[in-house]
């Protein structure tokens, strides 16, 4: 008797502990509010079965706990039953996948208008290109990658000679304006995550994977490396700002385009020339 | 010795047909069973205690030999897991520990628990254990392939360990071992580690195939008369479909730890594209790490499957065992163990989903997962219904299936989330993961595990585990872990990630600081608390109470042997015959609540026992 109790008391400590958690998810920054909508109607369906199962399993020890003149009921099958519960299941989780398909197929279908920017990351640490006046941004190679050249860009790609260059691990962004993240990796795996954000992708050396998302809300945010990647895992994180528009515009400016950092290297480069033969 | 044993065996076989035909009783024709088709096989008997204990080949003995490494390597997981623990719970007493040893121990307890601890007790331990006993013959079919599987594993666990004491120590790389950072440096034990890592899983896969052919081929071949596949006890049907499904699966873990060790030794690129590392481009090229995810992967989700089919299967004859009751829609239950077990095979990058692979993969691998979960609900109910209107004993075996169904159902529906591709973005690589499957592919099959050694103690040692101690252990595991895991979820939701030896101080993760400090102190607790069965297994070999024959009244074949605990050869002179399921509990009008399964249907013939 005492263990029905106890039972109840776990199902029950359950749903308080769901109720009055004071650890839930973040207020979400992104579009993919759809997300937490499924989350939640998975939480109802879900929880609504597993109170229903344990109940129904703690009813039966309650009523059905051993007595000696007691008589077991002998019933091996009940096709009928088996059948009602067989098709409710599979309605029930027929519901739970539809809206996850509808979402996902949201998740891979990038807007038109959204922003490319091209995240890199290494052992342990992150830098952001974003597209130049053209829009487009220029290809790359791990092999182009030295110091005159941090992000590998192909020299003989046109596309990439006003690409701008963001070389710490914060960027910033635009609100309201949708976002295409394009992951990749000089070294092992990464994951470019923002809890707020809800989306996570990893960068995989040798390909280049994506996600989008729209960030809706201006703040600060932390991005925290959720592919583990070594023994810096845990410390890498970096950063978004998201701005609206007029503070973001100002912030681009400020940056330096390829071509900048390469006309700079340049000067340097005839600075010592000249040095050398006086 | 053999050789009488069998001329004996080969006399029954042939007059076998006369013993049943012209049996006690109303009606002769009803008891009548076809007889043997094949004589008897011929045992090795030892002599000496090297041949009877160490390198033994009686199922029985082999079967408790995995089971004590198993739990062995399964301590050693669990000191490991106390020690993650107390670095993210009370890191300011864990100065000792880098994170480079935090890695470590996160990665070999993982592998430990997974392949070393559970797939080796529940298919090594129960399996060479209750095969024989259950479908009623004298042994595995290949005794002597039996004991070279048990040593492979007992070596293949040497390597293991032997990786703490190489330079470099063990590897640090996930259990998952992807590369290309299981074999770059930044990780630990990037180089003799990860190389022995391999190695001890190729000799494990090895030496699990023996042991697995011995499990199919006895369950297919060596079924006593009368045993036919429709009435094995669930245990076996579970049992004999993991053991499958680890016959396709460990494949290509083996292949995918050999092309890592190929490209850890000699330099190949099966997984490793151009890659710079310090500045420097390494002699890499061409090669994916998505290939080495889908190679683990495949092995890797139906493994979940190999641990949970045979707990599905023990705990199901647990609470029909324990609830005086048959098990609820038995047929439905066979064809959901072996559904699952067909299923399980294309489910398997639901743990890819946002691993970069082609995103359009994400629509199938979302559907059949979660098809996957019609079978198993099946079998949540099937189990809560055996309870409805049994007479259910409520001893420290029930409390541990009553403990399963808990915590596999939250479990299973928190796998609904992860399954569900959506809702997986946010959640994956979150504690939401380490909480879902510690929950369902921890928790719960170590709930069975529990029961399954309260429930046959008796009959491997011939006493009782004493009841105290054993509820003690009980409620200090099931409310224990409970508290572990279930609030853990929640960090999850926070977005805090997993394999993070630190959490600094990040908005979000201040607040999880109590949490965090709270689980650990629980994980201490449950610990511990697994010491009881230590302390209780030792006592009751002394001083526990006998438990004589059939102690539980059940019906399967494992009870009734001649002696108590079995013999070598388990049957004594005369191999049983099988004329009913495992199942015939409270059948009305019987004498009893339980028919056995050798009860002929001549004694039984005024109830209304079913046709099995």
């Amino acid at each position: 008797m005492h263990a029905g109790i106890i039972f109840f008391l776990v199902i029950l400590g359950s749903v308080l502990f769901h109720i009055f958690t004071p650890w839930y998810w973040t207020d979400v920054a992104s579009n993919w509010g759809g997300m937490d909508d499924t989350i939640t109607l998975t939480f109802w369906v879900g929880g609504g079965v597993f109170v229903a199962v344990c109940l129904f399993m703690v009813y039966c020890v309650f009523k059905f706990s051993y007595k000696e003149d007691r008589k077991a009921e002998y019933k091996p099958e009940d096709k009928k039953l088996e059948r009602i519960l067989t098709w409710t299941t599979t309605l029930g989780v027929a519901a739970l996948l539809a809206p996850g398909l509808i979402i996902w197929n949201q998740f891979i279908s990038v807007p038109k208008n959204a922003i490319e920017i091209d995240v890199m990351a290494w052992q342990w640490g992150w830098q952001y290109r974003l597209p130049g006046e053209d829009g487009k941004l220029g290809t790359t190679q791990v092999t182009n990658i030295n110091d005159n050249n941090p992000f590998g860009i192909n020299l003989d790609d046109p596309y990439g000679k006003d690409d701008v260059m963001v070389q710490t691990d914060v960027i910033n962004l635009e609100n309201n304006r949708p976002v295409k993240i394009l992951l990749r990796s000089v070294d092992v795996l990464h994951n470019w995550y923002v809890p707020q954000f809800r989306a996570k992708m990893d960068a995989v050396p040798g390909i280049v994977t994506y996600y989008w998302f729209e960030p809706n809300k201006t703040g600060e945010y932390e991005v925290l490396c959720a592919e583990y990647c070594g023994v810096g895992h845990y410390a890498m994180r970096g950063g978004v700002v998201v701005q609206d528009n007029q503070d973001y515009e100002n912030w681009l400016q400020e940056q330096e385009t390829f071509s900048d950092l390469m006309a700079k290297q340049k000067l340097l480069e005839t600075g010592e020339t000249k040095l050398a033969k006086k | 010795m053999s050789e009488d044993y069998n001329d004996n065996k080969t006399i029954q076989a042939q007059s076998s047909e006369t013993i049943s035909g012209s049996g006690s009783g109303v009606s002769p024709d009803i008891d009548y069973v076809r007889p043997a088709e094949i004589p008897e096989q011929d045992l090795y008997h030892g002599h000496s205690f090297i041949t009877k204990w160490v390198f033994c080949q009686d199922a029985k003995v082999i079967g408790v030999q995995y089971f004590l490494l198993a739990t062995f390597t399964g301590i050693i997981g669990l000191i490991l897991s106390w020690l993650m623990r107390l670095q993210l719970g009370f890191p300011e007493l864990a100065s000792f520990m880098t994170a480079e040893h935090y890695y470590q121990f996160v990665t070999m307890h993982g592998m430990i628990m997974v392949v070393y601890f559970l797939t080796a007790l529940f298919l090594g331990g129960f399996g060479n254990f209750l095969i024989p006993l259950m479908v009623g013959a004298r042994d595995m079919v290949f005794p002597y392939l039996n004991m070279v599987s048990f040593w492979m594993f007992f070596i293949a666990v040497g390597v293991l360990l032997a990786s703490f004491f190489v330079p470099g120590g063990p590897t640090g790389s996930g259990w998952t071992l992807y590369p290309p950072q299981a074999i770059l440096e930044g990780t630990p034990g990037s180089g003799m580690g990860i190389m022995l890592m391999c190695i001890s899983l190729i000799l494990f896969v090895a030496g699990f195939t023996m042991g697995g052919l011995n499990y199919l081929i006895t369950v297919l071949q060596a079924r006593t008369r009368g045993m036919t596949l429709m009435r094995m006890p669930l245990t076996v049907w579970g049992i004999f479909t993991a053991t499958v499904l680890a016959m396709l699966a460990f494949p290509a873990l083996l292949v995918g730890a050999l092309m890592m060790s190929l490209d850890n030794i000699l330099g190949t690129s099966f997984f490793m594209p151009t890659i710079l590392k310090a500045g420097e481009v390494l002699e890499y090229g061409g090669g994916s790490p998505i290939l080495f995810q889908h190679l683990f992967w495949f092995f890797g989700h139906p493994e979940v499957y190999i641990v949970a089919l045979p707990a599905f299967g023990i705990i199901s004859d647990l609470i029909s065992v324990h609830a005086r009751k048959n098990i609820f829609g038995y047929r439905m239950m066979v064809w959901a163990i072996v559904g699952i077990g067909a299923l399980s095979f294309f489910v398997w990058a639901h743990h890819m989903y946002v691993s970069g692979m082609n995103p359009w993969f994400g629509f199938f691998f979302a559907t059949t997962t979660l098809i996957i979960a019609v079978p198993t609900a099946m079998k949540v109910y099937n189990w809560i219904l055996t309870l409805w209107r049994g007479n259910i004993r409520l001893n420290t075996v029930m409390l541990w299936c009553l403990g399963f169904i808990v915590t596999f159902v939250n479990g299973g529906i928190t796998g609904i989330f992860l399954g569900n591709v959506t809702v997986d973005v946010p959640l994956s690589d979150t504690y939401f993961v380490i909480a879902h499957f510690h929950m369902v592919m921890g928790i719960a099959p170590l709930m069975v595990i529990m029961g399954a050694v309260y429930h046959w103690f008796p009959l491997v040692a011939g006493r009782f585990l004493d009841e105290k101690l054993g509820k003690w252990h009980f409620w200090l595991t099931f409310l224990g872990a409970y508290s572990i895991y279930f609030p853990m979820h929640y960090l999850g939701f926070i977005g805090v990630p997993r394999r993070y030896f630190e959490m600094y101080d990040s908005p979000y993760m201040t607040s999880a600081v109590g949490m965090n400090e709270f689980i650990s102190m629980a994980a201490f607790i449950v610990g511990a608390a697994q010491f009881i069965l230590i302390y209780n297994i030792i006592r009751a070999l002394k001083i526990g109470k006998p438990s004589g024959h059939n102690p539980w009244k059940a019906c399967s074949l494992e009870w009734l042997t001649p002696s108590v605990p079995p013999e070598h050869g388990n049957w004594g002179e005369r191999l049983p015959v099988v004329h009913r399921w495992a199942y015939d509990y409270s059948v009305p009008g019987a004498k009893e609540d339980f028919i056995t399964q050798t009860t002929p249907p001549s004694d039984v013939a005024n109830t209304e026992v079913e046709k099995t």
